[in-house]
């Protein structure tokens, strides 16, 4: 079972949420400590929603310094998937592991609504198990998700596919382009606003779309240990890298090539075709 | 040099700043008399705030002595808490309890929104917090003046944001509550902030100090100089048009260090290190040590240099009085402090020593090492003056209650009905209000089942069992205005209806009483009837008073507020997936009308958006008609043969079937009986729109009729873009919908 560690910094606040979510899609949640510098072994690791530290100063601005951020961005250098929930979204650009920024809405408020979004890529760990183009409705809540970034930046994000998630119908914080959602140039780090956590229990959920994040970063993990036991297991605490890509092929869910722009290390989706047709209610 | 106690004994003659303190020549008299003395300025600090009317209820206590009659029991068991604890504890079965209250942050509100509606969200979740429970969601009643009033502007839009940056912060859910507007509320309006928390039976922690020996610890925030006679300054006296401006008695909010405090202390709860633990709002350190101290076995030491300071030039009357916000009270074994350290630097919670139960009966208190304070410390927190205060029959009662809506002129055709439809549906009072909600997060933690614009919100509390609570806050103004007696009533009704409809099981309340001067005689009177009117629908309905809070002195100039008996109902609900949802769930639904409707006209919705007219008698509560309505949809939603229910309130059917098919997106075709006027826009109590597929009808029908619940199957839920009363008139779900749903945009625009 895929371990997947959650990190609460003070003011974390979607921690709890981000830990029954794998769990109620079958992975084993792992928590995480801001003070500590052990990822425990885990197979991959949520920033969750929140205020880290109050974020008083900038959003994610002193959370990017704390000593579980250290191991993160390391990990996360070698390949461990890392994905970023609103506040842990800026805590990733903070700590640039993402580019850009993500500053005070356009409409001065915060606002909760159900968002309306396009999966523009489907190439990262956590979105191959959405179809591309696959329109999902995801729970939005925040103050600051405005994304801004240079022109240069933008051109690169759009022009290498790096943009995972737009905003359909409203744009609801002037983030430019409609972005609401980034990669990471190979595709292990993902950063969005929205908040898939809260998309995943049929009885408090407005739709279960949330559900794809998840089976997605399961599929990667569970690709890279076959059952021959040959590759390396992803849940040694020291080597969170990914095996060898030969193995990711050998485990790959319809055993076809690896993804498009799967560069070294193997990350990318496991060829896809079934992608998540989740309803709510 | 302090005011010490040796002083004060050597200058019986010193004059004293106890009129600017907010005291009475008569209180500060037997201040004196209590003391043997004149008091230390500590002392006097302590006294004025603890006997102010915020922190000491002198003129409401006569009467809310009154609810004691009431059963301190709920339809689920005993309270395990009630009146006279920081929040009343209910039993709600499998081992657990919730912890409720409201309580009202009504004139900082006013003076700077922002930080006055923050600070009463963090206020009444400490308050939660010291019963020992995890709050989990907040609700929140707002009343403001009129919506294109210029200083709504400024009023309303700070408020919301205050009440969502504070709440949004902490991590509860804002699930529901009210947005009223009156023109009563101009000037002072009305913020009454709910939260609720769930325990385990055995983790319930009480407020006082026992123990020789053991320390009291003052942990969280460090004390400053902000919101310095908050109590007493603010909340206790009428705002006066050109008085000073009071910016600085508000206190100022850190939502991230009480979401620390929280966290802090539920883990100081697991350890089981705590003795007794008391959260600092209203008189700070004078209201935490005093009621702990007197609470306890043993009397109390303190030094007050020991309290860690945010401005070191803060006196030992300000480090009193100052309600500086996010700081805990405890009481802690000395064998326990290694642990509790520990905890709190997890935490990052700056926790100090102050002082330590002794076995004196005394509170004293030193500073730089000699006693600036040594009082009987029930005489500062529970022996304050009680005031027997002037009650009068408003000179202007009889006159309200003749001038009738019974001559104004109704509509004549179906045309006229769908303009007073349309017109009801987008005015400030009726319209959506998406506009405030959509600032607060109700999806975090979780186990928000139902939250706004649902009728109730709902909460899952067991994740194995589906065990949920339904909360509810509702009052109706204008009918208190009428007869506050039965006003008080008809809120009560509100709320157990509005908890009822959703499948929950209405079991305790909380109240929040927002009244205008106390010293006007006919306010007291308006007080007096609502809280009698109250204990009997309590009685009547089997739902106790846990708690609340009375909010005195509502009143800008010689304007009164309109008496706001303001009524939060829990509810509880064996499983939350039996949970019954407002808008409707299918077209061919049948729709029923439940329970009978009269010609309850006057303080209608009607009256008071097309002719601004306020005048006769309210409805009638019923509460046999009540409880069978309730026990008859909880029956349903058990069964999940109800697919949508609604409660009938404010706007009549007419209201309720335009908001059933605005959340559903769905039509409907209805066919009215009687005077189609009044089966519109009647406000008679006791009533509910329930839908149910055509197979359920027969069953639905036997269930109502076992509970002796009248009804009538007046339609269904069409596949259609349209409201149709048959033979009155036809009107188009997108023109309603977008009429409902700009009325505050467009006043207050996006993105102020």
């Amino acid at each position: 079972m895929a371990k997947i560690g959650v990190v609460t910094f003070p003011g974390s606040l979607d921690d709890q949420d981000a830990l029954r979510a794998i769990k109620l899609t079958g992975g084993e949640p792992v928590s995480l400590w801001h003070a500590s510098d052990s990822l425990q072994g885990v197979d991959a690791v949520i920033l969750p929603g929140g205020f880290s530290y109050g974020d008083y100063l900038r959003c994610g601005a002193i959370a990017r310094f704390s000593p579980v951020m250290a191991e993160v961005i390391r990990a996360a250098g070698k390949g461990l998937p890392v994905l970023g929930i609103c506040n842990g979204f800026q805590v990733l650009c903070e700590a640039h592991l993402l580019p850009g920024a993500l500053i005070r809405s356009d409409r001065r408020t915060f606002y909760c609504k159900d968002q309306q979004l396009r999966v523009e890529s489907t190439d990262t760990v956590w979105t191959n198990a959405f179809a591309k183009d696959q329109e999902i409705n995801i729970v939005l809540k925040h103050g600051e998700g405005n994304f801004q970034a240079d022109d240069e930046t933008l051109r690169r994000l759009e022009g290498e596919g790096r943009v995972v998630f737009r905003y359909l119908v409203e744009n609801p914080n002037g983030s430019r382009n409609g972005i609401a959602g980034i990669t990471n140039e190979t595709g292990n780090v993902v950063g969005l606003m929205p908040h898939p956590e809260h998309n995943v229990d049929p009885l408090v959920s407005p739709t279960l779309d949330g559900v794809g994040f998840f089976e997605s970063v399961y599929r990667f993990v569970n690709a890279k240990t076959p059952p021959s036991g040959t590759c390396p297991t992803p849940s040694s605490p020291d080597s969170p890298s990914s095996p060898s890509s030969s193995c990711a092929l050998v485990a790959g869910p319809n055993g076809g090539a690896p993804a498009t722009n799967a560069q070294d290390d193997g990350i990318g989706k496991p060829q896809d075709d079934g992608a998540q047709k989740v309803q709510g209610e | 040099m302090a005011d010490t106690v040796e002083n004060a004994k050597n200058t019986p003659d010193t004059e004293q700043p106890w009129a600017e303190l907010g005291l009475k020549e008569d209180e500060y008299q037997a201040i004196k008399g209590i003391l043997g003395r004149r008091p230390t300025g500590a002392e006097l600090a302590m006294y004025s705030v603890m006997w102010s009317e915020h922190c000491s209820y002198k003129s409401s206590k006569v009467h809310l002595a009154r609810f004691g009659q009431l059963e301190k029991t709920t339809p689920r068991g005993p309270l395990l808490a009630g009146i006279g604890e920081q929040a009343g504890v209910v039993d709600v079965g499998n081992g657990w309890a919730v912890t409720f209250k409201v309580e009202s942050h009504n004139h900082p509100s006013y003076v700077e929104p922002y930080q006055g509606a923050a600070t009463g969200v963090g206020g009444i979740v400490r308050d939660i917090l010291a019963m020992g429970a995890r709050p989990i969601a907040s609700m929140d009643s707002l009343r403001f003046g009129r919506l294109d009033a210029p200083d709504t502007a400024r009023v309303l839009p700070g408020i919301v944001a205050g009440v969502g940056g504070y709440g949004n912060c902490l991590g509860l859910p804002n699930i529901g509550g009210e947005v009223v507007f009156d023109d009563s509320y101009y000037g002072n309006p009305l913020v009454n902030a709910l939260s609720v928390g769930v325990l385990r039976h055995e983790d319930l922690h009480l407020a006082f100090a026992k123990g020789v020996g053991n320390k009291v610890i003052l942990y969280g925030a460090r004390t400053g100089g902000d919101g310095i006679g908050g109590a007493s300054v603010l909340a206790s006296e009428t705002f006066d048009a050109d008085g000073p401006a009071k910016r600085p008695s508000v206190q100022v909010g850190d939502p991230f260090m009480e979401k620390l405090l929280i966290e802090c202390t539920l883990e100081l709860f697991e350890a089981d290190v705590i003795d007794g633990i008391q959260d600092l709002g209203a008189a700070g350190i004078s209201c935490a040590t005093s009621e702990l101290a007197s609470a306890g076995d043993g009397g109390m030491h303190v030094d007050l240099d020991l309290v860690p300071l945010r401005d070191s030039t803060l006196s030992p009357e300000e480090i009193l009085m100052s309600e500086s916000q996010e700081r805990m009270a405890c009481v802690v074994k000395p064998e326990n402090l290694d642990r509790f350290f520990e905890i709190c630097a997890k935490w990052d919670v700056l926790a100090t020593v102050i002082g330590e139960v002794t076995d004196g009966d005394h509170l004293v208190i030193d500073w730089h090492g000699e006693t600036i304070v040594d009082v009987d410390p029930a005489t500062v927190a529970h022996q304050g003056p009680v005031y027997n205060r002037p009650l009068a029959y408003p000179h202007w009662q009889d006159e309200l209650n003749a001038s009738t809506s019974a001559d104004l002129v109704r509509p004549q055709n179906g045309d006229e009905l769908a303009a007073a439809l349309m017109r009801i549906a987008a005015s400030p009072n009726q319209c959506d209000k998406s506009w405030v909600t959509d600032q607060y997060d109700r999806y975090v933690r979780g186990n928000s089942v139902l939250a706004q614009p649902q009728d109730s919100g709902m909460l899952r509390i067991d994740e194995e069992t589906g065990l949920g609570i339904a909360l509810a806050m509702d009052c109706n103004s204008r009918f208190a205005y009428l007869d506050p007696y039965v006003g008080a009533q008809l809120a009560l009704c509100e709320a157990y209806r509005n908890v009822a409809v959703t499948g929950a099981q209405p079991v305790a309340v909380t109240d929040c009483l927002n009244f205008g001067s106390p010293e006007d005689p006919e306010v007291m009177w308006q007080f007096s009837q609502a809280v009698d009117g109250l204990i009997e629908g309590c009685k009547a309905l089997g739902t106790p008073v846990t708690g609340g809070n009375v909010s005195f002195y509502n009143r800008t100039g010689d304007v009164n507020i309109l008496p706001t008996p303001l009524i939060g109902m829990l509810g509880v609900i064996d499983n939350v997936a039996d949970r019954v949802k407002s808008g409707y769930a299918a077209a061919d639904d049948v729709i029923l009308e439940l329970g009978n409707t009269n010609e309850d006209i006057d303080g209608s919705a009607w009256a008071s958006v097309m002719y601004d007219q306020l005048g006769g008698r309210p409805p009638a509560p019923n509460f046999a008609a009540e409880e069978a309505l309730g026990k008859a949809l909880v029956a349903l939603a058990k069964a999940h043969l109800a697919s949508s229910a609604h409660d009938l309130s404010d706007g009549g059917l007419a209201i309720a079937l335009a908001e059933s098919s605005i959340l559903s997106g769905l039509g409907a075709k209805v066919k009215l009986e009687g005077d189609p006027f009044v089966a519109l826009f009647s406000e008679t109590p006791a009533r509910a729109l329930l839908t149910c597929s055509p197979a359920a009808l027969e069953e639905v029908s036997s269930v109502l009729a076992s509970h002796g619940v009248p009804f009538a199957a007046i339609g269904q839920v069409a596949d259609t873009n349209e409201l149709e009363v048959e033979g009155q008139f036809t009107i188009g779900l997108e023109s309603l919908t977008s009429s409902w749903k700009q009325t505050i945009p467009a006043t207050l625009g996006v993105g102020v």
